[in-house]
């Protein structure tokens, strides 16, 4: 299995953070936002040049919702589970996503493509329901549109 | 600066975004009548109106010009350049009894220009602050009357003046940004919209409590706030508005944003704290309160967004002026999202003491498919709700309270006779386990327990006992939970229970659910008059539940149904009744 390594503009990362006080959340937002999820491996080397135990990162990690052990799907969406969203039909859309791709909340679709994600609103209320797809935002969704959504990106590939 | 600003936005959603064109012909209108070194147009975000066409305003006039045809384009941009005045039948006139503060800047401003926040009157509060001296400053808040928009509602000057009176060699500040109330979004309008209005009343703030360093705590779900503060940051130090000797003074501040992770709960102040630490987001017993022992056990004063963004206001226009807006215990402003089945959703801003008819009906123009309010949500999954028959409350901490809700964040979700008012207590409660961070048992326990009995109900295993149980939890909760999370994930289950306790009899004694919303106690059924006996239903019925042929119409066969509403789906003559 190919060996992540720390690369060199993360060592200056973390050098930069290691004398500041509460910086470990911080240092794996940074991670994450390179890698997508925080790998084993990087935890690991982190725990050595933080001088702080795994167990302490790992802790973290599983804590806060936003940090993710295992690589995600190449796209990533979001879907809004936010009061609004929820009563104008959030749960249906849910329904038609999980039924069309064959996944769960929180899983990866088998080749990869898709992560799913229900998210605690997106703020953008008004809206609703919501969907995020990487960056984009397809508001105000209907059932019937979902599968027009998901066959751009199949049709991508 | 520009003499005039023309904004524009295409609100129409449903068809190709028109904002493009609009602005191109507008831009060629003045470049032709060589008016464009004068007028600017701006494409923006976000208007403020929604579904309205293509929108236009005119600034400093406020002149809005709302379903602006491609042919008016063209009498609006001549208005503007030979100063005809507004074009009266294109003028959007809304009912509007909004009062902006908070709100003031945003869309009016370039939130990422210091310069342009400066040309407003910006941090002329800092200055008034640092020539006031500390212990006047905080005079000013308390006569001001401002108290925490977060949700508790706790007085601004009580927390400022503890931490002042705190000796100790460090003091903190930090700005509550983590807005994680779903439903709710003002925060992030207004971080993203007026940064630098945040930023000086955190400035403001370290001042009169004698802090030296500050930190902005962000959802890390808000990347453009994150973005805009960042620069509104780097933008005060420039100044020197931010560093050693602010403004000539002795006074020096340092600040940093730390971001948050998708923890509800990091809302909750020592929660925050342990946060910003680099720890789990797991809250603390208080007393001690953060004023006194707070981020790395030195006093700290953690405020809200909102709160911030009216401290320099306060400053320069005196607390007295703040004091005469609102109600005789709620002063000032407060900034609520509304949404959910409303027609017009987003940001409202109003003088505490308006009725909430006044904000559902009147500001977002009732409900989205004309259907009666059954209900009001405030203050999310810590609040409760509102019946329609209590609509005409006016809005402050105390009266929300009294009903069984809580001002909250500012969060306002308007529900239908479709909404069910055991599902939504247990999509909130749902929400309150899953974040509950688990070290407190009653929360842990408590909160899970009661899901169960939720599940029960909406599933028809309902027992008449449950609701007695459901009560028992819920005090027990509200009495022994660690933090406000606990405390308050009852509320939603409490407050329905208060209202709307014949709707769980109905579900439990009836198995009926009335708004029709749980799927387990829906029946299906044919109506006959409206059958175009087209055998849709008949084909696409997963389990063969539904009998018949095209010579003798169609019908459910009940016991073998599986309520999953796929006949009421593929119906195109509405003739499938769901109960």
């Amino acid at each position: 299995m190919e060996q992540k390594k720390l690369n060199p503009e993360l060592v200056k990362l973390v050098e930069e953070w290691k004398g500041k006080e509460g910086n470990l959340i911080m240092i794996l937002h940074e991670i994450q936002n390179h890698h997508g999820y925080v790998p084993r491996e990087l935890s690991l080397e982190l725990s050595k040049m933080l001088e702080v135990p795994l167990a302490r990162i790992y802790e973290v990690i599983t804590f806060y919702n936003f940090f993710k052990l295992s690589p995600p799907g190449k796209h990533l969406i979001k879907l809004c589970m936010g009061t609004a969203c929820y009563l104008r039909g959030a749960g249906i859309i849910l329904d038609e996503i999980k039924n069309i791709l064959g996944v769960k909340e929180g899983e990866s679709t088998k080749d990869n493509l898709f992560h799913l994600d229900v998210v605690r609103c997106l703020g953008c209320c008004g809206l609703a329901p919501v969907l995020m797809i990487d960056e984009k935002v397809y508001s105000k969704v209907k059932k019937a549109e979902v599968a027009d959504i998901l066959s751009k990106y199949i049709k991508e590939e | 600066m520009y003499e005039k600003t023309i904004l524009i936005k295409d609100t129409d959603t449903k068809r190709e975004d028109l904002t493009r064109q609009a602005y191109t012909q507008i831009l060629d209108f003045l470049r032709h009548n060589d008016q464009h070194s004068r007028i600017q147009v701006v494409r923006v975000a976000d208007i403020g109106l929604y579904d309205k066409g293509l929108v236009i305003k005119i600034l400093p006039e406020q002149i809005t010009y709302a379903n602006v045809k491609e042919d008016d384009l063209k009498r609006i941009a001549d208005a503007i350049s030979f100063n005809k005045g507004r074009v009266e039948d294109l003028v959007y006139k809304p009912k509007s009894k909004q009062e902006r503060l908070v709100l003031k800047n945003c869309g009016r401003i370039d939130p990422e220009s210091i310069d342009d926040y400066i040309a407003c009157g910006g941090y002329l509060g800092l200055k008034q602050a640092i020539e006031l001296k500390e212990d006047k400053v905080i005079e000013e808040i308390k006569t001001s009357g401002i108290r925490g928009r977060g949700g508790a509602g706790y007085p601004t000057w009580m927390k400022w003046n503890f931490a002042r009176e705190v000796a100790s060699d460090q003091k903190f500040v930090i700005c509550n940004a983590d807005e994680g109330d779903p439903g709710a979004y003002m925060d992030r309008s207004i971080l993203e919209g007026d940064p630098h209005a945040v930023l000086e009343g955190l400035i403001i703030a370290a001042f009169a409590v004698g802090a030296s360093k500050g930190y902005f705590y962000v959802r890390a779900e808000y990347p453009l706030a994150v973005e805009r503060i960042n620069k509104a940051i780097k933008q005060a130090y420039d100044c020197g508005l931010l560093g050693q000797n602010i403004l000539g003074s002795s006074f020096g501040l340092d600040l940093e944003i730390r971001l948050g992770a998708g923890a509800f709960v990091c809302g909750e102040e020592t929660a925050l704290i342990s946060s910003i630490e680099g720890k789990r987001g797991t809250p603390h017993p208080r007393p001690p309160y953060p004023s006194v022992k707070g981020l790395w056990g030195k006093p700290t004063v953690i405020n809200n967004v909102e709160t911030l963004a009216n401290i320099p206001q306060i400053l320069l226009k005196g607390g007295a002026w703040f004091a005469k807006i609102g109600t005789a215990t709620s002063k000032g402003t407060k900034v609520f999202a509304v949404t959910g089945k409303v027609k017009n959703s987003g940001l409202v801003e109003i003088a505490m003491g308006a009725t909430l008819r006044e904000i559902v009906m009147d500001i977002c123009g009732g409900t989205l498919t004309g259907k009666p309010i059954k209900a009001v949500q405030t203050g999310g999954p810590s609040g409760g709700v509102i019946p329609e028959h209590l609509l005409d409350t006016p809005v402050d901490y105390e009266n929300l309270q009294k009903l069984g809700s809580i001002m909250g964040s500012g969060g306002m979700i308007v529900m239908d006779d479709d909404d069910c008012m055991v599902d939504i207590p247990k999509f909130y409660l749902g929400f309150c386990v899953e974040e509950s961070c688990g070290k407190c048992s009653p929360c842990r326990i408590g909160g899970f327990q009661m899901l169960g009995y939720l599940k029960k109900i909406t599933e028809g295993a309902g027992n008449i006992n449950d609701i007695a149980q459901l009560k028992r939890i819920s005090y027990a909760m509200q009495k022994a939970s660690l933090c406000g999370l606990g405390q308050t994930a009852s509320n939603p289950v409490l407050s329905t229970l208060k209202y709307f306790e014949k709707e769980y009899i109905e579900h439990i004694e009836n198995k009926h659910c009335p708004a029709g919303k749980c799927s387990h106690l829906v029946t299906y059924s044919v109506i006959e008059e409206k059958c175009k006996r087209c055998g849709l239903c008949f084909t696409n019925c997963p389990v063969s539940a539904i009998t018949g042929d095209k010579e003798k119409g169609y019908s459910v066969i009940q016991e073998k149904c599986i309520k999953c509403g796929k006949c009421f789906e593929v119906c195109k003559f509405r003739a499938i009744n769901k109960k």
